[in-house]
């Protein structure tokens, strides 16, 4: 279509060339304009507080990134930071690890059986509106130690994409694919070990990703129920004594965290689907 | 309508079948009486209109599909489930994709038991054959459409099935392609002389194929017309312009066009819904 090469894509990124007709796009040239962002966004920022901006949001006891940097320079002489670091993830790792366990286990179950969805997914899906701080009282209620309710908040901000992604990814298993397996003398086990469990792991992936990234979001609520170490607890103890810029420090590090560890999770999980990767065919 | 064989003759073999499933909460009756046999080591190919109800009898002998009334069996055995003794080739896109291509043609072999080198020589013989040697490490993904096909009829060759049935297994290809895969299967089958039953829409696939087509009526889907072909093997793609084959095309037509106008447009103005549901 002659029309079609002369005018601009509406979605480029949609559009069958990718949008190459911007000129290439190096990767060199990605990196320079994602770091320009931040840049940009870091000085409009400093421009804001610096000015006192007043609207739409008020600027006036909102620390300036510069003064977060200070006290990030400081929290970093500091030995402590390591220790809050160090409790933070543990704790996210093993509310993760179980929500990971315990979601694509039940995931699988509900996935494969109507009547385990039947019995399982309704009382989940009333559960899963719940948001982590809603179930703090209860949580501290529900362990006796204040750590094993604080790994209880991270699981519960975890679980729901990874059971839901992993129910969808059998969801989503490609029928035709079971029937060819059948039809070659695949048994039942056979057919779970070999299409069912393969078939939906790039979405129990996806699932594990995005849980990671809850997980740390709900850290912060995790450690307001108590402890002496932890980068929420730094972060809520902070606003508690009013030393503003240490509040953004903290989130910029929940945040640095939270991007790391689902980075390292999709490459992970990259890596254990090569398939996945192939552009252009099915799948 | 085919003459009865003595049963030791008989491979496939349907009595007064029915076919009659849910599909998306509607009834559908997709065969209906339909007898018909296939003798050992005989191509047959069903050639109807789509949506005829040609596939369910295909899904039905692999045993994918449970038949509703009647009498269904291969080798004398009544059907009840899928089988590796059955290939089965699909359309497309039955590839697993997360396997490479040898394992993928591996797979049913694995299933089996059979040693890791032993495997790996069949398939080594078999990816010879079928001219893919260099991509035995490839996704399926990374092959094209007639590529993937071969794979798909190698995967169903290796595990040595006493029937080999086929959905329309070139239906998605470009015509060049359809023709090399036609002319692969047809030198693969003048070795084997493998049972074998061919689903398609393709008058010009049937003919250059089958030993003897049966023409489907519409849905619900009987057996309407036999047509003996006996154009002489080896066949291959310069058969479809001889003239007896231009012969044996224009009477399929005929019988399809016919077919066509019996039931197509005019049966669902008519609002006559299949009856018979339970």
């Amino acid at each position: 279509m002659a029309t079609a090469s002369k005018t601009f894509p509406v979605l480029p990124r949609l559009w069958p060339a990718g949008g190459k007709r911007h000129g290439p796009r190096f990767p060199v040239v990605r990196i320079l304009l994602r770091s320009l962002s931040i840049v940009v966004f870091l000085a409009l920022w400093q421009l804001a507080s610096i000015h006192h901006l007043k609207w739409p949001i008020d600027f006036t006891n909102v620390p300036s990134p510069s003064q977060a940097a200070l006290a990030l320079l400081s929290l970093l002489h500091a030995p402590k930071i390591a220790k809050d670091a160090w409790f933070s993830i543990i704790r996210v790792l093993a509310g993760f690890g179980v929500a990971a366990a315990v979601g694509i286990c039940l995931g699988l179950i509900i996935g494969v059986s109507h009547f385990a969805e039947d019995m399982i997914l309704t009382p989940l899906e009333v559960l899963r509106p719940i948001p982590a701080v809603a179930w703090v009282p209860l949580a501290t209620l529900m362990f006796a130690s204040a750590e094993s309710s604080m790994i209880y908040i991270t699981f519960i901000g975890a679980f729901f994409p990874i059971l839901l992604s992993t129910i969808h990814g059998v969801e989503r298993v490609d029928k035709r694919l079971v029937t060819a397996a059948l039809c070659l003398g695949a048994g039942q086990k056979a057919i779970f070990r070999e299409v069912i469990l393969p078939g939906a792991l790039p979405s129990i992936i996806n699932g594990l990703s995005i849980g990671m990234g809850t997980s740390w979001f709900s850290l912060v609520t995790a450690e307001m129920i108590s402890g002496q170490f932890g980068i929420g607890y730094y972060t809520w103890e902070s606003y508690n004594l009013q030393k503003y810029p240490e509040i953004v420090v903290g989130m910029v590090l929940i945040g640095l965290l939270g991007m790391g560890s689902s980075a390292i999770i999709r490459a992970v999980g990259q890596y254990m689907t090569p398939w996945a990767q192939i552009g252009g065919g099915h799948k | 309508m085919t003459p009865q064989l003595a049963p030791e003759k008989r491979a496939i073999c349907l009595e007064n079948v029915g076919v009659t499933f849910e599909h998306r909460g509607n009834c559908v009756e997709a065969v209906r009486d339909l007898s018909m046999e296939v003798r050992e080591g005989e191509f047959v190919c069903v050639l109807g209109p789509s949506g005829c109800g040609k596939s369910t009898i295909l899904t039905a002998i692999a045993g994918i599909r449970p038949i509703s009334s009647g009498s269904l069996t291969v080798n004398g055995t009544v059907i009840s489930r899928p089988g590796a003794d059955r290939g089965m080739v699909f359309q497309q896109h039955a590839l697993l994709p997360w396997r490479t291509i040898q394992e993928n043609i591996e797979f049913g072999l694995r299933m089996r038991g059979v040693a890791r080198e032993q495997r790996v020589q069949i398939v080594g013989e078999i990816i010879k054959h079928i001219g893919l040697t260099g991509f035995e490490h490839h996704f399926p993904g990374q092959l094209s459409g007639g590529m993937q096909q071969r794979v798909e009829l190698a995967r169903v060759l290796v595990n040595k099935p006493s029937i080999l049935l086929m959905d329309e297994p070139f239906g998605a290809l470009d015509a060049q392609t359809r023709v090399q895969m036609q002319e692969l299967l047809l030198s693969i089958w003048d070795k084997s002389r493998m049972t074998s039953v061919f689903v398609t829409h393709d008058v010009d696939e049937a003919i250059l194929l089958g030993d003897r087509i049966l023409v489907m009526s519409n849905r619900p889907a009987s057996i309407k017309a036999e047509v003996i072909v006996s154009l002489q093997r080896p066949r291959c793609a310069d058969t479809t312009v001889s003239s007896e084959f231009v012969k044996l095309k224009r009477q399929c037509m005929g019988l399809l066009r016919a077919s066509t106008y019996q039931g197509g447009y005019f049966r669902g103005l008519r609002k006559e819904e299949p009856e018979g549901c339970s």
